[in-house]
Parts: structure tokens; C-alpha cells; sequence
């Protein structure tokens, strides 16, 4: 995209499980054929991993299970700090500081107003001891809305768009299902308008049927809301579905690039020739 | 300094010079990060714990033989606690105590701020049971550490929307949770909601001391002190309107509310009995000399 500056600059984006040592990243990656460092076993779970999103984008992340999706995605959103890298995000202090490096306070804020999660686990990502409504608040409340009506009326609002019986708002999620609980979480996800939305693997684990409207939803919401996101699955079906460019991962390392049709016409990477010819 | 007599066998104020200095010290830190909870190593009293140790300790750090002294227990100075409590400082001090709350430099209490005002000359020391506010929504104190260090108070919030969605209102009766100076959410201890507001931007220097659990917090004078509150659902004192104190008359005082176990008849007193019966006093003398 010409001439626009990127929503988000990853550059060179690392982390390692364990003491890590200067062979950390030769004794890795797709050529070794192992994300552990042989010299000193610590677990190099990504590495230098760079990519521009820009706004409006839907970015996928693709690869094996152990290729360190979601490794990427919880160092971008600070669940886990990154061992090494950069990433400028426009709407904080206008993409000129590296964010990765900000106090705790700041990471807070930026997870809080700029930012939405969605996770495989929806006990990651829900309080299951609170209600619904209550998960959403949760959000509204660390952006600073201190009014009862007003937090009900958006969280309606939110619960609406994702499909939630509003009957459900002050009901634990607990006893949801897990369609529903997904749907909860994409509305606390989105309860403050962030301008970046992570999705990781939000339909792993759900019935085919079910699967299938979450992913409409997910694809109705981009195109009402104008969302950008980074998508995470091992189902190349999912990223076809919802994304506009991939990232294809293998042992911690992106090995390929490019915009999601071209990547499952042509894959260049034999990785990717395999991933897109077993989805055949 | 005038020399106090001090039953022998006894530091003065029991507790022995370097304890006090150290605990006056993390009395300094508290003050210097109002709300903020201190660690401090709590010592052995001739008192079991969570009767009042850790306020007991400020006092006898703070205590001076000049020093004019009140104990009070739930407002009232004649309780068990308060008289144990006073016994064991008058027994290691000499200081000379008071029930008059205006008279008093030094003020000890359990669940209450008296109902006179206080000023820049006094201190009021809080035994606290629980001086954690955030134990509500987080068993565990690493996280809650955590939490204060960020100023991450989202779940408590939640806690309380939660609250008025099933009730109407927040249920919180004492122990109502407040923001000091903006930055630390503090447990003021349980004082009934009746004295919250009289935390905010006060003349004294409030002190409490959880001995239990081992903390020291402070809410120095001309601080702001919040409770927390919706915009729509504001924070509000327990409502004694249409009530008044049976035994002197009040109508602007927290009551207690006392049921004759024979009738069954419901009556209101105050909870602050010094007051009450200072009022009474001033009575019967206008009276007189009417
Ligand atoms: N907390 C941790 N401690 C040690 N190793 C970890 C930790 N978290 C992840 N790893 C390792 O890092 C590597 C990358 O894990 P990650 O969860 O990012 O993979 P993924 O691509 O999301 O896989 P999946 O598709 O199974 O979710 C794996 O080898 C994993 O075992
Ligand atoms: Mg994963
Ligand atoms: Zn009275």
C-alpha cells in the first residue's frame, strides 16, 4: 500500500522460553528443523519475525501447531514480554516509539482502549465469574466509562452485533456454550472500538456448523466496522475465508509472504506447497 | 520533658525504642504515599492478634507522655477492647486519657470517627482487620500487589457494577472501598459509610494499622479521598432520616439501631457514646439555666 504509513511496524520480533544463548537463533528455525536451541535448550517459540499491517488489513498467521502463532500475537497484545524487537503502532504516540519497550502503565492502557483479544481458550479471554455484561464492563470501565446506563447500553449494543440473546447479558458465561462464549468475547473484544483486533484460533474447537457462523460474523463485523485484524489458524479455510495477506509460519520463523490468494495459488516455500496441497 | 511515672518493668509504651523507630518510619512512608500499604514487621503484644495489635502498635509509637489519649471501640469507650486497649497504654505511659473527643491528641479507635470534628492537632489511629481492598476479587496477594502497582482496579469496578446489576445498588455497607488521592483504592476499615466522607480532605492526619496481616496505610490531612461510585448510581450514607437518638435528641449523628429484647420495639442511639452524652450534659445545663 503506497505512500501510507503502516498501522503497525513489526520488526525483527523475538521471543525465547529459557535461559537462551548467543546460538539461540543459528541452532534454530526451518532449516535446523527445530524451534530448540541445541546448545543451550531453551525454546526459540518466534524469531525474527517483521511485517507491515496497515489500516483496514486482515493479516493471517498460518502454520503448524508449535510454529509460534500465538507466541506473536500475546507479545504484540504484552500477555508475555518479547525477548527482542519492535513494533510501532500508529494510534500510540503516533507510531514513533517502540511499544514492546513502554512502562507496564502504558502497556495497560494500549491493551485496554487500543486493542482487542480474542482466544482459542475463552478462559483466556472471559472472566467466566462474570457476567456477560460484566466481561464487557470490564473493558468499558478500564476506559474510563463510570456509568451503569451507559455501560449496559453499549454492551447491548455489542451483544446485538455479535448475536447474543440480550437475555443473556447478566448471565454467566460459564454456562454458555462454545459459540456463544466466542461471541462474548469478540464483543468484549470490541467494546472500545480499538483500531486492532487479534483473533487466535476463534474457531478451533467449535462443531463444523457452529464454526461456520462465527466466521460469518467475524466477516459481517470487518465490513461494517472496517476492522483491522490479525487473524491466527492452522486452517488455511479460515485464513481463504478472512484475510487479505499472509504470514506462513514454520518453527518460529515467517517463511513466506504475500497476499493470501497469490500464497494458496502459487506457494513458493515447499512448507507452503505442502500446507496448501494438504488442504486439497 | 516532665518524666512521667511508668510502672516499673515496662518500656515506656511498651514497646521497646527501636521497634517504635522503625515502625515510625514506615509510618513516614505511608504518609509520604497516602493509601499505599507498608509492610511492617509486626510485634508480639500482650494482646491476641486481630484485637487491635496493629493499631496498638502506631499508638505506642506515636505516644508521648504529653500525649491526651482516647480508645474507642464501635464509638463507644466503655467496650471490653476499648478498656483493655486503654489499660494496657495508661499502665505503660502514665498519660492521662479522655473520653471528650476534643480534648483528646491522640485517638485510637476500632470501626468509627468520632462525630466531632477533629483537627490538625490530632491523630486518629485505625485498627484495621483487613487492609486489603482488592482481597474481594483477588485471592492472591501477588496479584493484588500487582494490581495496585498498575493501578489496575477494573475488577473491583466490575465487582460493583455487578453489584448494582443484581441489587439495585452497591451492597457495600462498611469497609466501603475509596480512592485515595487518586492513585492507591484503599480499605478505609469498617466504618460504616457514615464516615467515608469525612476521610476526604480532612484535618488530621488518619492512621491505620493491620496487625494481622502486617500493614500500615495513611491518609495524611488535605488529601482527597473517594469512594468509589458510578455517575448514575452515586455513593450515598446509611439514610437516618425520620430517626433520632432516643436518649439525647440527635438527628445528625450515625445511630445504632437497638432492639428491646422483651417488646421487640426498635430504638436508635448513637453509636458514638461520648457525644451523646456530651450532648445530653449540654442539655440538662441550658435547661438549668433556662
Ligand atoms: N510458556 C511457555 N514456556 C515454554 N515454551 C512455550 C511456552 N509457550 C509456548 N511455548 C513453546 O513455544 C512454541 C510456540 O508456541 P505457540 O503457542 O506460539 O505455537 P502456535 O503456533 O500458537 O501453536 P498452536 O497452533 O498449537 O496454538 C512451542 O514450541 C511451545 O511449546
Ligand atoms: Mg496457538
Ligand atoms: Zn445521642
Amino acid at each position: 500500500m503506497p505512500n501510507e504509513e503502516p498501522l503497525l511496524k513489526v520488526r525483527g520480533l523475538t521471543r525465547i522460553f529459557g535461559s537462551g544463548c548467543s546460538k539461540c537463533t543459528i541452532c534454530t528455525g526451518p532449516m535446523a528443523g527445530t524451534n530448540i536451541c541445541s546448545q543451550c535448550r531453551s525454546i526459540v517459540a518466534c524469531a525474527d519475525v517483521s511485517f507491515d499491517l496497515y489500516a483496514g488489513e486482515i493479516l493471517g498467521v498460518v502454520g503448524e501447531s508449535g510454529s509460534g502463532k500465538s507466541t506473536l500475537v500475546q507479545c504484540l497484545y504484552f500477555d508475555i514480554p518479547a525477548t527482542a524487537g519492535e513494533a510501532c503502532f500508529k494510534p500510540y504516540k503516533d507510531g514513533k516509539v517502540n511499544m514492546l519497550a513502554c512502562s507496564a502503565q502504558e502497556k495497560r492502557y494500549i491493551r485496554h482502549h487500543l486493542m482487542g483479544m480474542v482466544y482459542q481458550n475463552p478462559h483466556l479471554g472471559l472472566k467466566l465469574d462474570f457476567t456477560a455484561g460484566g466481561n464487557i464492563a470490564e473493558k468499558l470501565l478500564t476506559a474510563g466509562i463510570y456509568h451503569v446506563g451507559q455501560i449496559r447500553r453499549r454492551a447491548a449494543e455489542l451483544l446485538l452485533r455479535t448475536e447474543v440473546p440480550l437475555e443473556r447479558m447478566d448471565h454467566l458465561p460459564r454456562f454458555f456454550s462454545g459459540g456463544m462464549q466466542q461471541r462474548v468475547q469478540i464483543a468484549k473484544a470490541l467494546a472500545n472500538n480499538p483500531p486492532l483486533v487479534f483473533l487466535d484460533e476463534v474457531t478451533t474447537g467449535l462443531d463444523v456448523s457452529v464454526q461456520a457462523r462465527v466466521l460469518d460474523l467475524i466477516k459481517k463485523l470487518q465490513r461494517e466496522l472496517g476492522l483491522t485484524m490479525i487473524v491466527i489458524s492452522h486452517d488455511l479455510g479460515v485464513i481463504r475465508l478472512l484475510t487479505n495477506r499472509t504470514l506462513v509460519m514454520k518453527t518460529g520463523r515467517v517463511v513466506e509472504t504475500g497476499l493470501t490468494d497469490q500464497i494458496l495459488e502459487d506457494p513458493q516455500h515447499p512448507y507452503t506447497q505442502l500446507l496448501v496441497s494438504s488442504m486439497l | 520533658m516532665r518524666e512521667k511515672k511508668v510502672q516499673s518493668g515496662y518500656n515506656f509504651a511498651f514497646l521497646d525504642e527501636q521497634s517504635k523507630k522503625e515502625i515510625r518510619r514506615r509510618m513516614l512512608k505511608a504518609v509520604a504515599i497516602p493509601g499505599y500499604q507498608v509492610p511492617f514487621a509486626s510485634r508480639e503484644l500482650p494482646i491476641a492478634r486481630g484485637w487491635g495489635t496493629g493499631g496498638l502498635q502506631l499508638t505506642m509509637s506515636l505516644i508521648g507522655p504529653e500525649d491526651i489519649l482516647k480508645v474507642i471501640d464501635q464509638g463507644s469507650d466503655d467496650v471490653v477492647n476499648a478498656v483493655n486497649i486503654r489499660k494496657l497504654l495508661v499502665l505503660t505511659t502514665g498519660v492521662r486519657t479522655t473520653e471528650d473527643t476534643r480534648e483528646a491528641t491522640l485517638i485510637q479507635t476500632r470501626h468509627r470517627i468520632p462525630e466531632e470534628p477533629l483537627e490538625d492537632w490530632q491523630i486518629l489511629v485505625f485498627q484495621v482487620p483487613y487492609p486489603e481492598p482488592l482481597r474481594r476479587v483477588e485471592p492472591s496477594e501477588v496479584k493484588t500487589r500487582e494490581m495496585h502497582a498498575e493501578a489496575d482496579y477494573s475488577r473491583l469496578w466490575v465487582y460493583l457494577y455487578e453489584d448494582i446489576v443484581r441489587w439495585g445498588e452497591i451492597t457495600i455497607g462498611a469497609q466501603y472501598p475509596v480512592m485515595v488521592n487518586g492513585r492507591y483504592v484503599m480499605d478505609p476499615s469498617p466504618i460504616p459509610r457514615w464516615d467515608v466522607p469525612r476521610l476526604n480532605m480532612a484535618e488530621t492526619l488518619y492512621l491505620f494499622g493491620a496487625g494481622r496481616e502486617k500493614r500500615i496505610y495513611a491518609v495524611p490531612p488535605h488529601t482527597r479521598v473517594e469512594p468509589l461510585q458510578f455517575t448514575d448510581y452515586p455513593f450515598r450514607v446509611e439514610d437516618f432520616r425520620c430517626k433520632q437518638c432516643a436518649l439525647c435528641g440527635s438527628v445528625d449523628t450515625y445511630l445504632d439501631e437497638i432492639i428491646d429484647d422483651t417488646t421487640g420495639a426498635r430504638r436508635y442511639i448513637c453509636s458514638d457514646t461520648a457525644y451523646c452524652a456530651k450532648r445530653r450534659r449540654l442539655k440538662e445545663e441550658a435547661g438549668e439555666n433556662a
